[in-house]
């Protein structure tokens, strides 16, 4: 088989016919661009959730309380709130694989300072809270181990308490009132913006937890654990050690608990936008064919108009398969080339998309791959049965053929 | 001299369902290398198939058929295509050159399905040297349509002779042309067969076979007569004597 010759007799054909092969590429263009395009939008859809939840911490677990029953009426999830501080001790101590643990307890509250007053929400932790949040301070100091003992009065506030609270004015060293109660401001986070419910993640006041249940809430139940497995790999293993671990401690009674990982709060977040990625996929996926339809459309045409030429090609010594070869070449060339236009047209429009409309999208080297790999594979499938067509023609009947 | 073609016996039958079309019935024919042979006869005489078989491009029904040597009953269809890209060279009535693809190109082509691998460089000297033969190195970068019909054959003529071929068979290769240009042709087929090379033409025009060697007459499928050509023409003087008429009508019509 002479495949070079009949890459070079396959080019010199196409060239002949430059407009028709033009069109037809375009058919292939636009399809593998729809797909790329389509797919990079739902990548940046999905991404962007991705980064939502991977704000939440890194390796995070999060053990909430269970329901409670009294009086054959069923509260729902966190009804029973029966998660005490020390409970977060035992998970630090005692499962192997922690490295953090921090009681979490969530109020809303007004707050005062500056001559001016705002609604956030007060939460108490333990100084381990930014580290298995992945937060950074960008001003000041964290509360530490002898302010949690101490029931001190001392708080770390987030950007949007900040910004609405100490217009042009340094808040570190000043002074906040929560329920008439000062609180020294010790330091001020970095901006972490909304988590994928839409929460403004940067609206809150975070002070010492056990200040926040002896002076603010007045309570001794919290409303999460927070803790931080030392790998993701170790998760599984550490959730199932909490939830032995509150068992036991709970000596038989019903579990009154829940415990809860990152991983399974973004699953349950991505699974949309995984659907709508592949969604997108398969109706870019649907024009991609069309396109390959037109392929063989064109090749069938070009089959029975260039009759005489494969006479006169098999009269002067071409085998059927170099026809065939010539033929699925020339199917293949275009929907390559159409592949390859199309990729740098589904990376513009994507581009551009992200630019005019401010959607995230992100750009999928396996859509590429797999646009350029079907787009030639449409070319052989679309392209085999007009070239075999050609193939089997008889050179005396090809050659009279006007 | 041997003999290049060896036919024995030769029957083509056409089953196209219902009607049997004897074609060629009972043909026995020896060509020798060298030869310069007419096949002559009326339309439906079988002269085509006979063409068509001996171009190897069609299988008798029945018979042997020796080409240079090879029994091409023992041939499959691709080794029937080399045979035809190494040994024959054809030229047709309708010239039959791809459209918008240039002459030299054109010349290319039959190395294209060469068995042996040649490189652009050597195509393109050897395509340079055949259409040299033909007198139209000038034209090589031509397009079909950009040229005229007694180009466009001596363009086909040079796709022939491009890979050396043993015999040369040409369909009817002046149908398509005026008597001035076909002369010019037939020059061409002349001087390739005084270099040696044997041509097979079918005509119906008896002056054009008058330039051959040998004149086969067929009809109804069998070979009538097949005989040396007693007074042949020659094209350079064929040629002077046309030039010659031309002048002369131009002169008439001036007084």
């Amino acid at each position: 088989m002479r495949i070079s010759s009949t890459f070079v007799i396959s080019l010199r054909a196409l060239r002949r016919n430059i407009m028709r092969s033009a069109l037809t590429a375009l058919g292939m263009i636009i399809g593998v661009a729809a797909v790329i395009a389509m797919v990079s939008i739902g990548n940046g859809a999905k991404n962007q959730i991705e980064s939502q939840i991977a704000s939440l911490g890194q390796n995070v677990i999060i053990v909430f309380p269970g329901s409670s029953t009294s009086g054959g009426t069923r509260g729902g999830w966190g009804s029973s709130s029966s998660l005490t501080p020390e409970d977060a001790h035992a998970i630090v101590r005692e499962v192997p694989g922690v490295v953090a643990a921090s009681p979490e307890i969530r109020d809303r509250s007004q707050v005062l300072a500056n001559g001016s007053n705002w609604n956030t929400q007060i939460q108490g932790e333990s100084p381990e809270y930014l580290s298995i949040r992945a937060w950074e301070l960008d001003d000041g100091a964290m509360f530490t181990e002898r302010d949690v003992k101490a029931f001190s009065k001392v708080a770390i506030i987030g950007r949007t308490v900040a910004n609405q609270l100490f217009i042009n004015e340094d808040p570190v060293g000043q002074t906040l009132r929560i329920r008439n109660i000062p609180f020294k401001i010790l330091g001020v986070l970095k901006p972490k913006g909304f988590n994928f419910f839409g929460q403004d993640q940067d609206d809150v006041v975070i002070i010492p937890y056990t200040s926040h249940l002896k002076r603010v809430a007045r309570r001794q139940q919290l409303n999460s654990i927070i803790v931080q497995a030392v790998t993701p790999e170790a998760i599984p293993q550490i959730q199932q050690g909490i939830t032995d671990l509150l068992q036991q401690r709970r000596k038989g009674r019903e579990p009154d608990f829940t415990v809860r990982n990152q991983i399974e709060l973004a699953e349950a977040a991505t699974a949309t936008s995984n659907t709508m990625t592949s969604l997108l996929g398969a109706i870019a996926g649907v024009s991609l064919i069309v396109g390959g339809i037109g392929i063989m459309n064109i090749m069938l045409v070009s089959v029975t108009e260039r009759t005489r030429e494969i006479g006169i090609r098999m009269s002067i010594g071409a085998h059927g398969s170099e026809i065939l070869l010539q033929f699925l070449t020339e199917a293949v060339l275009i929907s390559a080339l159409g592949g390859t236009i199309g990729i740098a047209l589904g990376i513009t429009a994507s581009e551009i998309m992200s630019q005019v409309n401010g959607w995230p999208t992100l750009i999928s080297p396996t859509a590429i791959v797999m646009s350029f790999a079907v787009s030639a594979a449409v070319g052989v499938f679309f392209g085999y049965y007009p070239a075999r067509k050609a193939a089997q023609l008889d050179p005396i009947e090809a050659l009279r053929y006007e | 001299m041997s003999s290049v073609v060896q036919l024995q016996n030769i029957h083509k039958v056409y089953d196209s369902g219902e009607v049997k079309v004897h074609a060629v019935r009972d043909v026995s024919l020896e060509i020798s290398t060298g030869e310069f042979m007419a096949v002559m006869g009326a339309s439906g005489s079988g002269k085509s198939t006979l063409m068509n078989l001996i171009g190897c491009l069609d299988r008798p029904t029945e018979g042997s058929y020796h080409l240079d040597g090879v029994n091409i009953a023992d041939l499959d269809r691709n080794e029937l295509a080399d045979l035809r890209n190494q040994k024959l060279g054809f030229v047709f009535q309708g010239f039959n050159l791809l459209s918008r693809t240039t002459a030299l190109e054109n010349v290319e082509l039959p190395m294209f399905y060469g068995q042996k691998q040649v490189s652009t460089k050597v195509m393109r000297e050897r395509a340079m040297h055949s259409l040299d033969i033909v007198g139209l190195t000038d034209r090589a970068g031509h397009f079909p349509s950009q040229l005229s019909g007694g180009q466009q054959q001596r363009v086909a003529i040079a796709r022939a002779l491009v890979n050396e071929p043993q015999i040369l068979v040409a369909d009817e290769p002046t149908g398509n042309l005026d008597s001035k240009t076909s002369v010019e042709i037939l020059g061409v087929f002349q001087k390739l067969n005084d270099a040696g090379i044997t041509i097979l033409m079918v005509t119906h025009e008896l002056d054009i076979a008058q330039f051959c060697k040998r004149n086969l007459i067929m009809r109804d499928g069998r070979v009538v007569s097949n005989e040396l050509v007693a007074q042949r023409s020659e094209a350079p003087v064929e040629m002077q004597r046309l030039l010659k008429a031309e002048a002369e009508a131009k002169l008439t019509e001036m007084t």
